[in-house]
């Protein structure tokens, strides 16, 4: 039997994919990889079908030694780690496949300034997958992996190897976001004037308090001047509320489905899978957009992601 | 009909029934839901129904907020016709532990803690919706005088099964959260189960709730 031993499991590692849909009402949110796009792409790397469930790790990443046949593996994001051979340790490259052996460990160290990495295998993870996804939600005990994240010498077995195994790399960099693109938000007006202002002009640091959950923002102080919670209803990822201490707080991939702070605004679609990528420390400011723009920027995203894609097929 | 309808971000609708929270309202925010989800419109693949409002998300790969909206703008509902509902009674344990804060309630809400306990289990209660985390109901409505607001510092960690009031509102912890609901008491139901593949959620929007209060036996004894 093939299989992956983690010898080291990381800060948060878990299997992520598309993500579950359709569970809103009973509490559950959508989930998956948090960036999308480097999801994809660790998949249609190394030859996968782009929907295939993958490792996602943050900051530090595990220590996983390989046992079984010949198979390769990709990691992409912004990501720095080594393979250990039996005689030689290599400094690996995002965005290029490498085959590993019996005995060989990939140590992925930790992302750079950046939070999430991706790791795909030329095989398929032997998991079970709940309500249609793969995707584990540590908050609810669901998804794969009995819904928990991985932990230190487990073992996870490997199944159908992918016999046509070609080297593949392309360069790409991960660009940092400058501005985060907002659409106003159904609450916009519970906000004073000078609230508004602050929201749009200021810089905002992003807190050690985020997690796949959330993101929450420190600076400047938001001003409420009509009513600091409403009628509990739903939230989607993007969502940024703002709590009576003013301070933003943004919703991201497992978000809880339902909230009573104001919305003043929700990321654009387009810019998420950067704005997730921000680590704590981090700067940022937000622009305002219309949704016609939003809608145009999401479609030149898209293409951007099916071009790169398109190239090692 | 739904007449206010705006977009929330750039992937999702934002349907809004009216301002007033009550059973009819939601009725009308349940029957759209159970329905547009039927309908299994193509684009749409996320619906999030509460007390007045409904978010419906779209993947903005395949449709557009133009799109949809037009979709469920056209959208026949019939919003006279019965739903099905299920009536559930949950047994519930006050006792010493369960009941966290029944010192605070006694104090806001000027009740002897006797009084607190009949006025909460003689009543029915319906629920608005599901969510925060997963499967906990919004049940209502509690009556005028037992209405608390929540702890002034949300506790880190609410115990599984527990029950808890604020506002208009009874809820139940369907596994430990960090939360600031006032608890009464626990309940060794489980309401959301994550073992089930089919409606892993007990209680659903539109249902009834009974609440029973049990001894600390019958609660020990009651997954035997």
């Amino acid at each position: 039997m093939n299989s992956f031993e983690i010898i080291r499991a990381g800060i948060n590692t878990t299997f992520q994919d598309n993500g579950r849909n359709d569970l809103y009402h009973i509490g559950i949110p959508f989930s998956g990889a948090m960036d999308k796009r480097n999801y994809f792409l660790a998949n249609s790397l190394i030859g996968n079908e782009t929907d295939k469930p993958v490792i996602e790790f943050a900051y530090q990443g595990p220590l996983i030694k390989y046992i079984g046949d010949k198979i390769s593996f990709v990691i992409t994001g912004d990501v720095i780690f080594k393979l250990i051979k039996k005689k030689s340790v290599i400094e690996g490259n995002c965005y290029e496949s490498y085959t590993i052996e019996d005995g060989d460990q990939i140590d992925i160290v930790s992302t750079n300034k950046s939070v999430y990495g991706y790791l795909a295998i030329s095989a398929e993870f032997d998991l079970k997958s709940q309500w249609g996804s793969y995707s584990i939600n540590t908050k609810a005990s669901i998804g794969s992996n009995n819904g928990k994240k991985l932990q230190n010498n487990q073992k996870i077995d490997i199944l159908n190897i992918n016999s046509n195994q070609v080297k593949k790399k392309i360069n790409y960099i991960n660009t940092r976001i400058e501005k985060i693109r907002v659409i106003k938000g159904t609450n916009f007006d519970y906000f004073s004037d000078e609230g508004k202002k602050i929201f749009f002009d200021k810089e905002f640091t992003v807190s050690k308090l985020s997690d796949r959950m959330g993101m929450r923002l420190e600076g400047p102080k938001i001003k409420n001047i009509v009513e600091t919670n409403i009628r509990s209803e739903g939230l989607i990822k993007g969502v940024i509320q703002i709590p009576a201490d003013g301070n933003p707080i943004i919703m991201l991939s497992d978000h809880g489905t339902i909230g009573g702070y104001p919305k003043i605004g929700v990321v654009i679609s387009a810019d998420y899978d950067k704005l997730v990528q921000l680590s704590p420390g981090s700067k940022i400011k937000f622009q305002e957009i219309e949704l016609s723009d939003a809608e145009t920027l999401f479609k030149l995203y898209e293409m951007e992601t099916q071009n790169l894609i398109s190239q090692f097929k | 009909m739904i007449k206010n309808i705006s977009n929330l971000g750039d992937a999702a609708l934002y349907c809004d029934f009216g301002k007033e929270v009550n059973k009819e309202t939601n009725s009308k925010v349940v029957k759209y839901f159970k329905d547009i989800k039927e309908k299994n419109i193509q684009g749409i693949i996320n619906l999030a129904p509460s007390y007045n409002k409904l978010i419906i998300s779209f993947d903005l790969r395949m449709t557009n907020f133009k799109a949809i909206k037009k979709e469920i703008e056209n959208l026949e509902v019939n919003e006279t016709s019965n739903q099905i509902s299920k009536k559930i009674e949950i047994p519930v344990c006050c006792e010493g532990s369960f009941s966290l804060d029944i010192e605070r309630l006694e104090k806001k809400l000027s009740f002897k803690r006797d009084k607190i306990y009949e006025n909460f289990f003689d009543k029915e209660y319906f629920c608005y919706m599901t969510g925060f985390i997963a499967g906990m109901p919004f049940l209502g409505d509690l009556d005028k005088t037992m209405r608390a607001n929540r702890l002034e510092t949300p506790r880190v960690k609410v115990p599984k099964g527990s029950v808890g009031l604020t506002e208009q509102f009874a809820n139940i912890y369907t596994f430990e959260s960090p939360g600031g609901w006032n608890i009464i008491g626990n309940t060794p139901v489980r309401i959301f189960d994550n073992l089930k593949d089919k409606n892993p959620n007990l209680i659903s929007p539109g249902d009834t709730v009974v609440f029973n209060q049990i001894s600390v036996e019958d609660y020990k004894n009651y997954n035997e």
